[in-house]
């Protein structure tokens, strides 16, 4: 380790390793920090993503990867209707630990210097500009110096706030999380289960993603203005002991997702953020996986040039947020005005919404059908649902 | 709870799975998380946002008297 960057990234997930990358490939010599001891443990990740979504921005898949595929997807309503929808392209369940290993990797092989062990706790200044971060690694504090500071640091992200950027998580835009990764269950490889009820998960949804070979990530994430009523755990415990009481349990894991538009502003002098610190994840999903690889990719380049190119101003970096809003982030607000309207819908009303998408023959059914379905009150959104999946 | 000149955010390294959901809704950047050691600093106002959105009820408000 030097002790002096062009660039630091703070973070190894998708969206720091990919940001690593991309900017190395410009020419930027870059250290990229993770606090914990490996890079990709532990997954607070149900692993799901799209075909579409990785092949964005990775040129190669690799099998390793994937744990398993998935066709179709069921929608469970509160009293236990089912809509069946068959996926249009084909959707991943990942294994993480791998993937964002690998993700790593490609950044080393791009020369990027990674560390583990290295929390991140304050920014360096220099003439009132940002001018690097302290560190602590294995009881020791580091200072390193670099041209520019990129937040990848994920739904925890200080590096923002220290900037001086509002990055707080809205108790109602955060969706906090309980997963368990079980065993033994007698489900369909290739079905995704959603379950939709104020009683399983308020203002939120639980996931049964099947890994394959009976193993699943079951999970549920609900907003923190619902989970200051009860836990999301306890959720989670009584429905493994109502449906699954005998499953074993190979992993437990915590989190929280920033279902958010993009934060307002995502560069400044000196510093960018990406990935779920910068609140990229997709907001009625949670699914952050993609718009991490695709937000990193974009900020990579953008930040390699800005290096060649010696002027690391927000002005000169606005090619990053405008690029990004172009791909992913304008859709975003929609999908967030759609989760609000959707997460807030009544036990009797998702109900009545299944019952209607029953009556469309599954060869016809779409996610714009079932919208279409439970935005029946709400007309103006339907256009929108249009919008973003057509 | 209402606090008082006493209160103070215990945690439970038992429960706590170290996941930073409680980081990102604290209003004052008062909460420190390495990798498996988490802390309440002196910014904490006891707003109790950490305490409610802790997916493992790890948090809570206590009157250290
Ligand atoms: C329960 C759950 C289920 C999910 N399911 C899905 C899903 O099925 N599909 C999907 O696409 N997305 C899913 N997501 C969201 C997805 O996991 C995230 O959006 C994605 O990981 C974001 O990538 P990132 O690189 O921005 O952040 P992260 O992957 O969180 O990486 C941030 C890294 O920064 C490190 N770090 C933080 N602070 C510091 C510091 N101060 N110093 C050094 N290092 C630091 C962290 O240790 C971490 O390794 C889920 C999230 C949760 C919680
Ligand atoms: S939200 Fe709860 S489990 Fe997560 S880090 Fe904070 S105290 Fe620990
Ligand atoms: S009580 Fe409020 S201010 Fe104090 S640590 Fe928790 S979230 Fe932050």
């Amino acid at each position: 380790m030097r002790d002096k960057y062009d660039i630091v990234i703070v973070g190894a997930g998708p969206a720091g390793s990919t940001t690593a990358r991309f900017a190395a490939a410009a020419g930027a010599s870059v250290l990229m920090l993770e606090k914990d001891r490996d890079i990709g443990i532990p997954v607070r990740c149900a692993e799901g993503a799209s075909e579409a979504g990785l092949r964005a921005v990775l040129e190669n898949i690799d099998e390793r990867w994937i744990d398993n595929r998935i066709s179709e997807v069921f929608f469970h309503s509160p009293g236990e209707k089912m809509v069946e929808l068959k996926f249009k392209q084909v959707g991943y369940i990942l294994n993480r630990k791998l993937f964002d290993y690998d993700l790593a990797q490609m950044a080393v092989r791009a020369g990027v210097e990674v560390l583990t062990k290295a929390y991140v706790f304050d920014l360096l200044r220099e003439d009132d500009k940002i001018a690097g971060i302290r560190f602590s690694h294995m009881g020791k504090t580091f200072d390193v110096k670099s041209r520019l500071v990129v937040g990848a640091d994920g739904v925890e992200s200080r590096v923002g706030r220290w900037a001086g950027i509002k990055t707080r998580t809205k108790m109602g835009d955060i969706e906090t999380c309980a997963q368990y990764t079980v065993h033994d269950l007698n489900l369909a490889d290739n079905h995704l289960h959603l379950f939709f009820s104020s009683k399983i998960a308020p203002e939120g949804y639980l996931w049964i993603f099947p890994k394959g070979d009976g193993r699943a990530n079951i999970g549920l994430g609900i907003s923190g203005d619902a989970a200051a009523k009860k836990a999301p755990v306890s959720y989670l415990d009584e429905f493994m002991a109502e449906r699954y009481p005998h499953a074993s349990i190979l992993n437990s894991v915590a989190g929280g997702v920033p279902c958010d538009r993009t934060l307002e502003t995502i560069v400044l002098d000196g510093l960018m953020l990406v990935g779920d610190a910068a609140h990229q994840c997709n907001p009625i999903t949670g699914g952050g996986i993609a718009p991490a690889l695709i937000a990193g990719k974009i900020a990579g380049q953008v930040a390699g040039r800005a290096i060649a190119e010696g002027d690391v101003s927000a002005k000169s970096m606005q090619d990053y947020p405008r690029r990004w809003h172009k791909a992913e982030g304008r859709n975003h607000q929609i999908f967030y005005r759609l989760k609000n309207y959707i997460y807030k819908l009544t036990d009797d009303e998702l109900e009545g919404i299944a019952e209607a998408a029953l009556h469309v023959p599954v060869a016809k059914r779409s996610l714009v059908t079932l919208f279409r379905a439970a935005l029946v009150k709400k007309p103006s959104l339907i256009l929108d649902a249009v919008k973003v999946f057509t | 709870m209402k606090h008082n000149f006493y209160s103070k955010i215990a945690y439970d390294r038992q429960l706590c799975d170290f996941c930073g959901a409680c980081v990102a809704v604290c209003p004052h950047d008062a909460i420190e998380l390495a990798e498996a050691d988490l802390s309440i600093t002196e910014s904490c106002t006891f707003c109790a946002n950490c305490v409610h959105v802790c997916p493992m009820r790890a948090l809570e408000i206590i009157d250290a008297r």
